[in-house]
């Protein structure tokens, strides 16, 4: 692994409270990161087990950039692997989902032909035609696989990683972030749909996002005028291993003291009454965690968000396409044992969430308000203080702590 | 279904309300948008890659024009974004059957966004598949699905399609 460049070093008055933009606008710096982050000891969410139910079944997916496929193969058992041909470099898989009942992954250009393990098992005219042609004598197919992914299967998703010190999946997520991950993934799941948007900004800005309690009730305004979520409510943000992170909340939980505080500041935050829903079946939900918790943001660096928003549950991945954009992907997902009526809720509440939704289709508009913004002046810091200074959470709502976090973690992964 | 039903009368009037629904979209006059629907409706813009495996998800999904009125207000007054314009391409409208009042009808759409910095963008392409009912004497969608092809939706989708 390369060394950090000296001039990518952050200044020493610099930190966790206060990043150079350095980070967001510099190619040295993502290049860094796809090799120290992406290819280094981190897990990455590749699918949902429930996306690839069947023996041959495939999803094509990413690490960081690089293509990947995760496969089930004829052992049940779950593979990745980069969709890299070892021939000459082409993509072997070349559709986004699906299954091959013969469990057999060819790259048309050659045919040289892969199993779901992403063993080499066949190569067209490799002892030649007709006595001409053909690989040398001492080619052995056993050096020839497609570069491998190690995979875990936790709690109905799997996790990859090109690390070969990458930590156990729960030691890697921490104490709090596992307890919420098998919270929402505590029994079988069921895909509902995919969702897919474009985002012309670091792929990190939207990292800051999901760890921002302090922005939701300031941006998301349609959040706040019905009285989903509050600043004021009560709820926690946990910080797990720096950069992995937990934002609860219930909703309905204000106290008076906190709620007379945002009178005060004359928030636009505060216009209940101002908008009523026309048709407030929309946020009609059904309480299905016995905790009360409403609101769960649940980050694991550097690529999944696992959320629930009222009855919404959804992993978020994060692709970074560049320097300057990011596919964030969608996955909505419902309980294998949903009612019929709980289905129809979680259908009608994903008009909050995703692209088009209500409460979340600002973060994509907050991250391109900081890209636009950034350019050139890579010297120069934000201010992360809400809170305090530390890289810690707290028991309430009102702080960029987790944000801190994140900071702290990966300054020392990149070694800046 | 007898051919008779499709009449060049029902043709034009079915294509007027097309391109009624894209003019007053196009012409930000979406406090009008929900009068296109019956009162118990549905409008969803559900992406091609979830309709054509059974999968529900939509980005919009309004059952009620109440909620197709909220999404107005949301637009208005909660949701932020920066300013943006669309303009509807409408092409192959087709009356696939008529069933008494009840048309059914199925178009293609592109959408061009412009924004602030004035470059027009193809922002997202797809088919219209609608039920079309006579509601007081008026055509008026009782469902409206918008199914796009583009999956990559740019930065957010805030204006109905």
């Amino acid at each position: 692994m390369s060394t950090t460049p000296e001039h990518l070093k952050w200044p020493k008055e610099a930190g966790c409270t206060a990043v150079p933009y350095s980070v967001f606008n510099n190619q040295e710096v993502y290049e860094l990161e796809q090799e120290k982050i992406y290819n280094g000891n981190t897990w990455h969410f590749l699918a949902a087990d429930a996306e690839i139910p069947d023996k041959g079944s495939f999803k094509s997916t990413y690490i960081g950039d690089t293509p990947v496929v995760v496969t089930r193969g004829h052992d049940e058992e779950v593979y990745a692997w980069v969709n890299r041909c070892a021939h000459r470099g082409a993509e072997v898989c070349r559709e986004r989902h699906g299954k091959v009942e013969d469990g057999v992954f060819a790259c048309v250009y050659h045919q040289w032909a892969y199993d779901a393990k992403g063993d080499l098992r066949g190569v067209p005219f490799q002892r030649g035609l007709a006595g001409k042609g053909g690989m040398p004598k001492d080619f052995d197919k056993k050096q020839h696989s497609l570069r491998k992914v190690r995979v875990v299967v936790f709690h109905g998703t799997v996790f990859g990683t090109f690390g070969d010190n990458t930590p156990d999946i729960e030691e890697y997520m921490g104490e709090d972030v596992t307890y919420h991950f098998k919270r929402l993934m505590h029994k079988p799941i069921e895909i509902l749909g995919t969702t897919r948007q474009y985002i012309a900004g670091n792929w990190k800005f939207y990292s800051e996002n999901t760890k921002d309690p302090y922005h939701a009730s300031l941006l998301h305004l349609f959040h706040a005028t019905f009285g989903l979520y509050r600043s004021s409510q009560k709820g926690a943000s946990i910080v797990n291993n720096d950069f992995h992170s937990v934002l609860w909340a219930s909703s309905g939980t204000e106290s008076a003291e906190a709620l007379d505080d945002m009178k005060k500041d004359k928030l636009r935050t505060l216009q209940t009454g101002e908008y009523e829903l026309k048709d407030p079946s929309l946020l009609k939900g059904q309480q299905e965690f016995d905790d009360g918790i409403t609101l769960v943001i649940l980050s694991l660096f550097p690529s999944l968000v696992l959320q629930q928003i009222q009855n919404t549950l959804a992993f978020r991945q994060i692709l970074p396409k560049g320097k300057d954009e990011f596919e964030l992907v969608w996955t909505y997902f419902g309980y294998k044992d949903d009612t019929e009526e709980l289905r129809n809720i979680r259908l009608k509440q994903f008009n909050l969430i995703g692209p088009g939704g209500l409460i979340s289709m600002e973060d994509g508009e907050s991250t391109e308000l900081c890209h636009n913004a950034i350019i050139r002046d890579g010297k120069y810091t934000n201010v992360i203080q809400m809170d305090g200074k530390e890289p810690v959470g707290n028991d309430h709502l009102v702080t960029e702590g987790l944000i801190r976090g994140l900071w702290k973690g990966y300054q020392k992964l990149m070694a800046f | 279904m007898a051919a008779s039903d499709i009449t060049l009368e029902l043709k034009s009037e079915v294509e007027d309300l097309l391109n009624a629904y894209a003019q007053c979209i196009d012409d930000d006059e979406l406090e009008k948008w929900p009068d296109f629907f019956t009162e118990s409706c549905l409008y969803r813009i559900i992406p091609r890659e979830n309709h054509e495996v059974g999968l529900p998800t939509a980005v919009m999904w309004c059952d009620s024009r109440g909620m197709l009125e909220d999404r107005v207000t949301a637009l208005r007054h909660a949701n932020v974004y920066q300013v943006q314009w669309y303009r509807h391409l409408l092409s192959n409208p087709r009356i696939l059957s008529v069933d008494g009042d009840t048309i059914n009808v199925q178009s293609n759409y592109a959408v061009f966004k412009t924004c602030n910095d004035g470059a027009s963008t193809v922002f997202n392409v797809g088919r219209y598949v609608d039920v079309i009912v006579r509601d007081n004497g008026v055509l008026k969608f009782k469902e409206r699905s918008a199914i796009f092809d583009t999956h990559k939706i740019t930065t957010l989708m805030v204006i109905p399609i």
